[in-house]
């Protein structure tokens, strides 16, 4: 048991200073099963996740180095692994704003309708990816509704990158607004009330109280997004055109591997995009904490 | 006058939170609004905030009509029952808040924030603390942080929603004192709201009794204890016994024996009087209300008694514990005489 509780020297103390309940541990709790569930745990993710990126890990070497090395710096790869990974940051980044404006009217206001709205924001999560990429496709074509209106102004959406990034501000979108929007609902409508009586205007009790307390969940919904759209295959391969070089994403690229045989270099280019997915989910987590650090102690 | 209030009514969908309500504060006073929850006195302080607008009525403070200024333009320093502390700032960031919001023409620089910001941590007692976070202090800790960021902007006007009502009652006792001397030391016009009476005849300079949205009494605490107007204010603001009597002169008759009648209008005839614990003798003979000693307990300076008459009604009755009371036993039989009855 400890108290975090530290007598700060100088301040005459009017009331009880900071004192911290103990932290409890697993011990000290009521409900038993401390041992059990955490060896479930650990079989299952050892079975779910680890096994198999495991068999991944040992998969590419048959060639050797050299070998992982040359499948993944073909230019080819590289410029898959750059449309994928720009694309995906930059859905996310459109889905952060987008995402965020419908979670703050779905939790803000009360209009007819409202139900069904917050039930559309769901169907890219139920929609197979494959009818969402041809529905898309079927749109953002030349001549599809959308894609009409675009053409005229020289701008091609489907079998481009730009389509690439439509499908996945498509998928991406339900991950910010699922993560924002209980955090919105429990904003106490007092710290804002607070913000107005202290002469802040409603941009700056937004910018400066309302956003910085949503950091962490846009943080988290950001982060999801991201890594949906980084393993987007299925809404993609339909709209993207996938000329290499251009428009091929390195999850096809994978495919295309597998369908030649070329399991070794199948795996080093999964690794090579597995070891960037978790560089940039470190990064995120790396802020996230600095994030709790501030105020959620 | 600095603050006035007139007339003012406020309704929510099918009740009246507020009914009509005027009164005036002085500069530098301090205001209490005490009612029973559900009375409106949380309503009035928002509207005095700006945080609600009134139907009718008339919000004056030195001859700004309040009622057209937002509530970011009238400068009222407001604290919240919950703090309603920014979680995501350290106390100093909290409490230079409002100063750092304002445009930059009317905004204090850098140092002078900062001096501001030292000068609040001294006065609320945390001058090492500047750099907490919020999760990282307790509630009264957080009370004079919520406090500080109020005073902060120089308010006109202290509004504290039920400012000790999520506290212990030791850290409480501490704060009233402290809030008042913060209060005579700033002299910025305060109102809190409270339901408890011992906070409000303890610490303001004027009370404000609210009941059902609408003023029951004004008055100095004293005033109100020693002349209460009607009978919410008199069971509201301390332990009521009631009995029949009749009363005549300003004497009031229980067959027998009497005591003296304060009234705010003269009454006649059979009518229910009260009095309190402490307004009254024990013999242990008649005539008097005769009941059993039903418990018998120490009550800070003075004994708290219980007594039941036969016809089971309870009565609570205060004395010294050097007197005659302290000599009682439990299932004793007395006789209860009060010394002075109120009647409305």
């Amino acid at each position: 048991m400890t108290v975090n509780a530290t007598p700060t020297p100088g301040a005459v103390p009017l009331a009880t200073e900071g004192y911290k309940p103990p932290k409890a541990t697993h011990k000290a709790r009521v409900l038993p099963g401390f041992g059990l569930s955490l060896g479930i745990t650990l079989t299952y993710l050892s079975l779910i996740v680890v096994l198999p990126l495991a068999a991944l890990l040992a998969r590419p070497w048959e060639h050797g180095l050299d070998g992982v090395w040359q499948t993944i710096s073909d230019p080819r790869v590289l410029a898959s692994l750059r449309l994928t990974f720009t694309t995906s940051l930059l859905a996310a980044l459109v889905n952060l704003f987008a995402g965020l404006i419908v979670a703050w009217v779905l939790t803000r206001y009360d209009f007819p309708g409202k139900g069904l709205v917050d039930a559309l924001v769901d169907l890219p999560f139920a929609l197979p990816t494959a009818v969402a990429g041809v529905s898309l496709c079927s749109m953002y074509a030349a001549n599809g509704w959308v894609g009409s209106l675009f053409a005229p102004l020289g701008i091609k959406i489907a079998y481009t990158p730009l389509g690439i990034f439509v499908a996945l501000v498509f998928v991406g979108l339900p991950f910010i607004v699922r993560s924002v929007q209980p955090v919105l609902a429990e904003f106490d409508a007092e710290v804002e009330e607070a913000a107005a009586t202290l002469g802040a205007t409603p941009l700056q009790t937004t910018l400066r109280v309302i956003l910085p307390s949503l950091a962490p969940a846009l943080l988290t919904g950001f982060s999801l997004a991201f890594a949906r759209a980084v393993g987007e295959y299925g809404s993609v391969i339909f709209i993207a055109g996938n000329m290499p070089f251009v428009s091929e994403i390195t999850p096809l690229l994978i495919v295309i591997k597998l369908e030649e045989f070329d399991y070794a270099g199948a795996a080093a280019i999964a690794v090579a995009m597995l070891s960037l997915a978790f560089l940039s989910l470190l990064l995120v987590n790396a802020l996230q904490l600095l994030l709790s650090r501030r105020g959620r102690a | 006058m600095s603050l006035v209030v007139e007339n003012i009514t406020k309704r929510f969908s099918d009740f009246a939170a507020l009914n009509d309500v005027s009164f005036e504060a002085q500069p530098g006073e301090f205001l209490a609004l005490l009612g029973p929850s559900g009375s409106g006195k949380t309503t009035l302080l928002r509207l005095l905030a700006g945080l609600d607008r009134p139907d009718t009525g008339r919000i004056d403070f030195d001859g700004l009509d309040y009622l057209t200024l937002s509530a970011r333009d009238r400068r009222v320093g407001m604290v919240f029952q919950s703090y309603a502390l920014f979680r995501h700032m350290t106390v100093a960031q909290n409490i230079a808040f409002g100063l750092n919001v304002r445009a930059s023409k009317d905004r204090p620089s850098k140092a002078e924030i900062q001096a501001t910001v030292q000068r609040l941590l001294k006065l609320i007692q945390l001058e090492d603390l500047g750099k907490r976070y919020p999760s990282q202090l307790s509630g009264g800790q957080r009370q004079r942080v919520a406090l500080a960021r109020a005073l902060a902007i120089n308010p006109r006007i202290l509004l504290l929603d039920e400012p000790f009502g999520a506290l212990d009652a030791l850290v409480r006792k501490d704060l009233r004192r402290w809030l008042r001397r913060i209060h005579d030391e700033t002299g910025v016009t305060t109102l809190f709201v409270t339901h408890d009476q011992e906070e409000a005849l303890d610490l303001a300079d004027r009370v404000v009794v609210l009941k059902d949205g609408q003023i029951e009494q004004i008055g100095k605490p004293l005033e109100l204890y020693r002349h209460p107007q009607s009978a919410f204010v008199f069971d509201f603001l301390g332990t009521s016994n009631q009995v029949p009597a009749s009363l005549s002169d300003g004497v009031a008759d229980f067959g027998g024996f009497s005591a003296p009648v304060v009234s705010p209008k003269a009454l006649s005839g059979a009518q229910t009087v009260r009095f309190r614990p402490f307004d009254t003798h024990l013999l242990r003979e008649g005539p008097g209300f005769e009941a059993k000693v039903l418990s018998l307990l120490p009550a800070g300076a003075n004994l708290r008694l219980e007594l039941q008459s036969p016809t089971g009604q309870v009565f609570e009755t205060q004395h010294a514990h050097d007197s005659e009371a302290s000599d009682l036993c439990l299932n004793d039989t007395v006789y209860l005489r009060p010394s002075k009855v109120y009647a409305f």
